[in-house]
Parts: structure tokens; C-alpha cells; sequence
């Protein structure tokens, strides 16, 4: 299982990760985003997270895998 | 005006050479290889990176970049008879675009919430009944200025309903803002004319406002509280300017850009009519390939960034469109590719300055897209030599015939 962790001092709201995969994160009133799930990727969706990665601006986004080693 | 051909861009960049403006790629190509931070005096003098590693790193260092002027030509005051309206506003800038923290963070705070996604998607509705209505407005004609009578006609009439000011002022504002942000560029004269119109007209509305709150943003500003106490009114004013004029021109010059693409590629027009859920993705990548805004930042302090010595107050010019276009970032960058999968395009920016209007701005592109594609899904350029450009600060088509025989 990989998790996807979003560093709320980074994100700065461009909403490009909701976007992409909007069932791995949501968004607070004023447009920061937060992972679901404490960040649990079901497989079909690992695709999508690592798109999320790919696309945040400000590379907000990372991916662990359970053994909490950054991996993206 | 004639062009100068032979002007070396890296010591000597003009972002208002009238070629450069129609065509800034072969330039920018130019100077990211041999000099990645060009510098010029005209204009009052700026720096200009154009690699997206400076773009990111100088965007986000605030401390030595600040925002507390972004535009590049060099703004006094505004003359004495623009009146003591315009000179409080001026010192409170346009927050919180002007802004740097600690103001800048709860200025934007006060904003965000009006442009989320949620917010953004109660306008679609009738930015589509808009955009109908304008293509009804020329589509028997086979033909239609796709900036003029289509792009221009957007991003006004939106803004104007979420300040609750009446929709048959949007050609108003768009004089007032292409007064301000494009000829007011290089003229201070018609600059501070425009910047007198706009906050005496807002003025207006304030006062208004403060007699009968009603449902719309300028009502909210005047109501809302930080800290417990009202916002100064100066800043309110500050931010309704900025409301009014960074939302109008830039999203018509990413619409019409769109439009210049599609009429020169049936293939993309085919592909965006055959599959309707590419089109977020389609966005994105016309985004980041004409991308409309470039901001300035000014150095805070003496320092040297890649070779480059900055004194305090230098300009820099943040060519976000040029970094969009850098093949270190993007594969194929002079490509535009629909399905471009991996984009992370700073054409809102990057940073604490992140484009607070990116959703609406991106609503209003896939609508206006989506409405004009149903109903005129074969169009090109009447004439490829009829196109003009605005440029400097905000690039985009601002002629642009099209025939759909």
C-alpha cells in the first residue's frame, strides 16, 4: 500500500491534485488540500496519485509506501 | 515602429517590440541557453529569468523578491488630480496581490473562499448562458472577431456579477483595465486616467453598499472582520481594484490564445469535440503553452542570483510564460500536446502569489471552449495577417477574424 502525504506548508491551493484525483483529496474552504484517508491509495488508484505528484506546481505532494520511505 | 532585429535581447529585452509580442518563442529559446537572466534598462530597467528552475526558486523566495510592485514599467503616485481617492488606494496597493506578509496573508484568507471550487461552479451556469448567447449573437454571420465580440466579452460580465455591478458596464471596465494594464503600460497619463475612473466608480459602489449591503463580494469586504475589526477601508478599495482589473484582460487573453490555436489545428478541434472529458486536461496544456501574465517582483535587498547582481529595488520581471515553455521542464515544450499528462504549468504562478482567480479563470476557459465548440466545431482564421496582439504584461490576441462557412 502507498499513501499520498500533502505538506500544508507547501500547498499553496492551485487545486490541480483534487483535480486529478478527487478521491484522494479534498479541499478546505479556502482551497488547500489535504489527503483522504490519511493517504491510503487503493492500487487502482496509483496511477492517479502518482499524476497528482506529477502535476502540483508546488510540489507539495509526496508518496510513502508503508514503510514510510519517500518514494516520489 | 520598426523592428530592431539586431538588438542583443540579453542585455537589451523589450517586452513591448511589437515582434517580440507576436512571436516571444525564438527569444526566450534564445536567451535560456546563453543568458538566463536577461537584463534591459528600458522601461525603467528589469531583469527577466527565463528557465523555470529561476521562475520556481524567485517566485518563491519572498523575502528577497517582494511583490509590493508588480508591474514592470515604473508607477509614481497617480497625478495630484487623480484626486485623494486614488492616492489612499495607492498606498494601499491592490491587495494582496501588491501585498508581502503578514498583510498578504490575511488579505488573500478574506479572498480564497470566493474563488474556490465550490463558489466558482454556482457561476457556470449562466457564464454558459453567456457564451450562448454571444454565439448567437454572430454565428448566421459565418464569421466573428473570436476576441473581440467572443473572449473580451467573458471574463467582464462574470466579474462584474460577483461585484453585483450591472453586466451592461462590462465594456466599460474592459476600456478602464486595457487602460490601465496595456496602453497605460508605457502611458502614465492615460494609466492614471483609467486608475481615476475605476476607483471612483468603486468608491461608488462602496458607499453604496455601506448604506444597503447586498449579496455580492464588494458587500462581503465591507462586512468581514479580521482580527475582530472591520477591513481598513483603503484596502477594501484596494482589493476591489484588483478584483476589477486582474481578472478581465488576462483570462480574454488565455480564451483568445485558445481560439488562435484551434483555428490553426483541426486536429485539436476534432479531438476536443470527439472526446469532451479531455477538455480540464486540454486547459492545463493551452494554459501552460500561452500562458497570458507576467508579473514583477522587486529585489529587497543587494544580493546575486545565478551571476547576477541585484541591487535593492531592481525590477524582475517573472516570465512565467517563458518558463512554461522551457524543454528542461517540458518535453516537447513548443508542442501543444491536449493530453499533456504531467504539467505542472505555473502560468497562475508559484507560490504565496499563486493566481487567486485560477478556478474562475479555468471555468471560464473550459466553458466558453465547450459552448462555441458545439455549436461552430469547424472555424479558421480569415485572415492570419488580421491578427493583433496585445502584449508587455499580459499577452493575448485582441483581433482575431475567424470564418465558419
Amino acid at each position: 500500500m502507498i499513501r499520498v502525504r500533502v505538506d500544508a506548508g507547501k500547498c499553496q491551493g492551485h487545486n490541480r491534485c483534487f483535480a486529478q484525483a478527487p478521491e484522494l483529496f479534498e479541499l478546505d474552504e479556502y482551497g488547500y488540500s489535504h489527503e483522504l484517508n490519511d493517504g491510503a491509495v487503493p492500487p487502482e488508484l496509483e496511477e492517479k496519485a502518482r499524476l497528482a505528484v506529477a502535476n502540483c506546481p508546488e510540489r507539495a505532494i509526496t508518496i510513502v509506501s508503508d514503510d514510510s520511505s519517500p518514494t516520489g | 515602429m520598426t523592428t530592431e532585429t539586431s538588438r542583443d535581447w540579453a542585455t537589451d529585452y523589450d517586452i513591448f517590440d511589437p515582434e517580440y509580442i507576436k512571436s516571444p518563442y525564438p527569444v526566450w529559446d534564445e536567451l535560456r541557453e546563453k543568458c538566463p537572466v536577461a537584463r534591459t534598462e528600458r522601461w525603467g530597467g528589469s531583469w527577466m529569468p527565463t528557465r523555470y528552475a529561476d521562475l520556481f526558486d524567485i517566485a518563491r523566495d519572498v523575502p528577497h523578491f517582494s511583490s509590493r510592485n508588480v508591474l514592470v514599467a515604473p508607477t509614481g503616485p497617480p497625478p495630484a488630480e487623480a484626486g485623494a481617492e486614488a492616492a489612499t488606494a495607492f498606498l494601499a496597493g491592490a491587495p494582496p496581490i501588491t501585498s508581502d506578509p503578514p498583510v498578504h496573508t490575511w488579505a488573500r484568507r478574506l479572498l480564497l473562499p470566493a474563488f474556490s471550487i465550490k463558489a466558482v461552479a454556482l457561476l457556470e451556469p449562466e457564464t454558459r448562458e453567456l457564451c450562448r448567447s454571444l454565439v448567437d449573437g454572430f454565428i448566421d454571420k459565418g464569421r466573428a472577431d473570436a476576441a473581440a465580440d467572443y473572449a473580451q466579452q467573458i471574463p467582464a460580465r462574470v466579474i462584474a456579477g460577483m461585484l453585483g455591478i450591472p453586466k451592461d458596464m462590462a465594456g466599460t471596465f474592459t476600456d478602464w483595465v486595457r487602460g490601465f494594464l496595456e496602453l497605460g503600460l508605457t502611458n502614465a497619463d492615460i494609466r492614471g486616467e483609467a486608475a481615476r475612473s475605476i476607483f471612483g466608480f468603486l468608491r461608488e459602489c462602496m458607499d453604496e453598499r455601506k448604506e444597503r449591503p447586498r449579496d455580492d463580494l464588494i458587500s462581503y469586504l465591507l462586512g468581514a472582520k479580521v482580527d475582530g475589526r472591520p477591513v481598513p477601508e483603503p484596502h477594501v478599495l484596494g482589493t476591489c481594484f484588483l478584483l476589477l482589473v486582474a481578472g478581465i484582460d488576462t483570462t480574454w487573453s488565455s480564451i483568445g490564445s485558445a481560439f488562435w490555436h484551434l483555428a490553426q489545428h483541426p486536429q485539436d478541434r476534432a479531438r476536443l469535440v470527439a472526446e469532451p472529458d479531455l477538455m480540464p486536461t486540454a486547459v492545463e496544456e493551452l494554459l501552460r503553452a500561452y500562458s497570458p501574465v507576467t508579473m514583477a517582483r522587486v529585489v529587497t535587498k543587494d544580493l546575486e542570483y545565478n551571476g547576477c547582481k541585484m541591487s535593492a529595488g531592481d525590477k524582475v520581471l517573472m516570465s512565467f510564460p517563458a518558463a512554461n515553455r522551457d524543454p528542461e521542464k517540458f518535453p516537447d515544450a513548443d508542442k501543444v500536446i491536449l493530453d499533456r499528462a504531467e504539467n505542472p504549468h505555473i502560468a497562475f504562478g508559484v507560490g504565496i502569489h499563486r493566481c487567486a482567480g485560477s478556478n474562475l479563470a479555468r471555468m471560464e476557459m473550459r466553458v466558453s471552449l465547450e459552448e462555441w465548440l458545439a455549436r461552430i466545431p469547424e472555424f479558421r482564421l480569415e485572415d492570419p495577417d488580421a491578427v493583433t496582439w496585445a502584449g508587455g504584461q499580459v499577452r493575448g490576441p485582441r483581433t482575431l477574424p475567424v470564418v465558419f462557412p
